[in-house]
């Protein structure tokens, strides 16, 4: 099985530290995995995205053509992935900012309120982290106990001091998809 | 008998190639000397340029590399970073250092590479036929500026030692010349001042040698040599531009 | 672990002790580790005043002995070629890395394969190759690099590894388990001082005609060593293959991935991969050929691989051709449509 995601959004929104995380847990647990940001000038305020394909087998191509899910944090991100989501496949959306109506029919919309969410929480900056949260409870691509399990390890030394921040804020988001 | 003179350890038995008048094949000596007398030759590793002084390679009896034109100070500080107990030094013409390799030479000495340049100016591009040099005086007509330089379309005469010196990665910059017997006892003690700054840790060295070019200038030897002090000397005043050892 | 990261922690594991360069996106990550990691193992690092600058450093950091690397993107591969013509006509060592951008000119800082015929064909000035590996992976550069490294003191002669962006920026699990110590190398051509031995002299300047020719003799021969023991590619479902894929790199990647797809589709399709662009992988080319396949040349460039696979192949078998120039990079679907298309139509063309 591989399973190819596309996230998506403004850069500094923290896109590429979600797919990053998620590639790493999804390492960590033993899978073939890859992860491809976009870089350069994109990345430097503009839009940001990154591909992350997870696979039981040898992964052929990092470059998704057909994802079977996309996370996109703001409208342009909405506009131009929803569109390549594969027939039956997933996007997650920021909906306290983009508007999720989709002329699609054969896709699934899951609107989560991430700004908002964060907010609540006092900071915008663990909207990704929510979002993540809401993405493994409907994506179930890593175990959710397991990333919250090896959390320091998934992200690395630089966040260390964020460990307990960045757990509640991926509960906030699982849970936010239970109800 | 007392021998008085004899040919250095450091120079190959080869006959120079220069022309009559030329100052390559003094300058060429006196580094040698220098090599010998600071008993150095087993040390010393020389980086040759492009032009006249390409082949000083086949004088000194030294290790010695031919680098591209203008690289010779990237190269020797390769050299340097790797062999820090080596005696490193690169030998330059004025289209070298001043033109092609400007930026080599002016971000080594920046980076303050205890390397030492020997920068030979005499004004001309004097491999090719005479052109212009970015040395080349006012006025002074070369294949390139057959009506004499003309520094409103042409630009002016780089002082490189003055250029170099107010980078803070500089310690020793003197200017010598080579046209009569007290000028060439100063430029060696200039070289030997040199190396040592090198070999003593305190960092970048150059010394620039107005040296004559007869064939190019169309001039005597002996014209060359009065046209240093009468001249040349003018635009690029003798002495020690920068001396923090 | 980032491409670029791997690259550099290859090398260092390699032997590398000196890197040079100057800031061009998109392989700066690599300048950017090289100068954490290479002071902490006691080596020398120098970001250079320019790309011409950084390949001479490398020049000298080699004639010294020491295994020494560059890097760049297309735009400061030009400007190395003067050096990287040195280095092969001084038979010094040394690995150079191309993340080859979109071009000509400035270009961007996309992905592309756009300079293939530079890598290959010399690059500078005079009769000269360099080998040229381009590995399709982060792991396999931990192959690739030492590789390189290794070839570049086998035979004296500069070597270049050619990757793109997305190579660069692509993470990847990776192991360096594979590394082992740096062979030694009788290096008796190196410039230490003239101690106990008569001096010695590095130098491509030949005027004698009859000595550069010879010259020139000598490092053909060499070439043609290389083009005897290096050549390296690899196959994937070839065996029953009625199109072979001929793709490298980031490419090749792609290429993989559509053709998975095709064979899901029961459309035989299967690949030549090259590893070393030069020596170019003819044999395997020219007998695949001789089963009657046809051949898919797909490039991230306007077509410069596939006039190699066209001398390989002496006029024997049929050439497709798919390009996306300009640091596009097209999706294993558009692949997977493109191959498939050509796959009927060459089958209704035999019918």
């Amino acid at each position: 099985m591989t399973i190819k995601t596309i996230f998506s959004g403004f850069g500094g929104q923290g896109v590429l530290s979600m797919g990053f995380t998620l590639a790493n847990a999804a390492m960590l647990e033993g899978k073939y995995v890859t992860y491809l940001p976009s870089y350069g000038v994109e990345v430097r305020g503009g839009t940001a995205n990154c591909t992350v394909v997870v696979s039981d087998e040898e992964i052929a191509s990092p470059v998704a053509s057909e994802p079977e899910f996309v996370v996109a944090m703001n409208q342009p991100s909405f506009a131009r992935f929803q569109s390549v989501l594969t027939s039956g496949g997933l996007i997650c959306v920021n909906s306290s900012i983009v508007n999720t109506t989709s002329a699609r029919g054969d896709i699934e919309v899951l609107a989560v309120p991430t700004s908002d969410l964060a907010e609540k929480m006092g900071t915008i900056k663990v909207a990704n982290m929510i979002m993540l949260g809401a993405f493994l409870k409907a994506s179930n691509i890593v175990a959710f106990d397991f990333m919250l399990n090896n959390l320091q390890e998934i992200l690395g030394e630089g966040k260390a001091k964020m460990i307990k921040l960045n757990r509640q804020a991926l509960e906030a988001g699982y849970t936010f998809v239970k109800e | 008998m007392k021998q008085v003179y004899s040919r250095p350890r450091s120079l190959k038995p080869a006959h120079f190639h220069y022309c009559p008048g030329c100052g390559h094949g003094i300058i060429g000596r006196l580094i040698a000397e220098v090599i010998d007398e600071m008993d150095l030759r087993e040390k010393a590793i020389c980086v040759a340029p492009a032009g006249c002084g390409m082949l000083v390679y086949n004088y000194f009896d030294i290790d010695a590399l031919e680098s591209a034109h203008g690289r010779g100070a990237a190269v020797a500080t390769g050299i340097k970073r790797v062999r820090p107990e080596n005696l490193v030094f690169s030998y330059q013409g004025d289209g070298d250092l001043a033109a092609i390799g400007t930026a080599e030479g002016f971000h080594a000495a920046n980076r303050g590479e205890p390397i030492t340049i020997i920068f030979v100016n005499n004004g001309v591009y004097g491999m090719t036929g005479g052109q212009m040099a970015p040395t080349t005086l006012s006025e002074q007509v070369t294949t390139t500026t057959p009506s004499g330089r003309n520094t409103k379309v042409a630009g002016h005469p780089v002082r490189i030692c003055e250029v170099f010196a107010v980078l803070d990665g500089t310690t020793y910059l003197e200017r010598v010349a080579v046209n009569k017997p007290a000028a060439i006892v100063k430029a060696k003690k200039a070289i030997v001042k040199a190396f040592r700054t090198q070999l003593t840790g305190k960092g970048f060295s150059l010394v620039e040698i107005l040296s004559p070019c007869p064939t190019n200038w169309k001039m005597s030897p002996i014209e060359s040599c009065r046209w240093i002090d009468d001249v040349m000397a003018k635009q690029f005043p003798l002495g020690v531009v920068k001396d923090v050892t | 672990m980032s491409g670029n990261a791997a690259l550099g922690e290859a090398a260092i594991l390699a032997g590398c002790t000196c890197y040079f360069g100057y800031p061009i996106t998109p392989q700066n990550e690599l300048t950017e580790y090289m100068a954490k990691r290479v002071p902490e193992t006691g080596g020398v690092f120098i970001q250079s005043e320019s790309e011409i600058a950084a390949i001479n450093m490398v020049l000298g950091a080699s004639v010294a002995g020491a295994r020494a690397m560059t890097s760049s993107s297309s735009p400061g591969m030009s400007l190395k070629q003067e050096g990287i013509s040195y280095l092969a006509a001084d038979e010094l060592p040394a690995v150079v890395v191309d993340m080859v951008r979109g071009g000509p000119g400035m270009g961007n800082i996309s992905p592309a394969q756009s300079d293939y015929f530079q890598a290959t064909r010399g690059g500078g000035h005079g009769d000269y190759k360099t080998i040229v590996l381009a590995p399709g992976s982060v792991q396999e550069l931990t192959e690739v690099v030492p590789l390189a490294f290794d070839l570049a003191d086998e035979y004296r002669n500069p070597v270049i590894i050619l990757g793109d962006g997305m190579l660069g920026q692509m993470m990847e699990p990776v192991s360096f388990e594979n590394i082992k110590p740096p062979k030694k190398y009788q290096k008796d051509y190196i410039l230490t001082g003239a101690k106990d031995r008569p001096s010695r002299m590095v130098r491509s300047l030949l005027f004698d005609t009859k000595e550069e020719e010879e010259h020139n003799w000598k490092l053909f021969r060499k070439y043609q060593r290389m083009e005897r023991n290096e050549v390296r590619y690899e196959t994937f479902l070839l065996d029953d293959a009625e199109m072979v894929v001929v793709a490298y790199g980031t490419g090749a990647r792609i290429a993989k991935g559509a053709i998975k797809r095709l064979r899901q589709e029961n459309l035989k399709v299967g690949m030549i991969r090259p590893i070393t662009l030069w020596p170019f992988p003819a044999k395997i080319m020219k007998e695949t050929a001789q089963n009657g396949a046809e051949f898919f040349v797909f490039e991230m460039s306007a077509g410069q691989m596939v006039e190699d696979v066209r001398l390989a192949l002496e006029g024997k078998g049929h050439i497709h051709f798919y390009g996306r120039p300009g640091g596009v990079i097209p999706t294993p679907i558009e692949l997977f449509r493109a191959i498939s298309r050509h796959y009927y139509q060459s089958r209704r063309g035999k019918k």
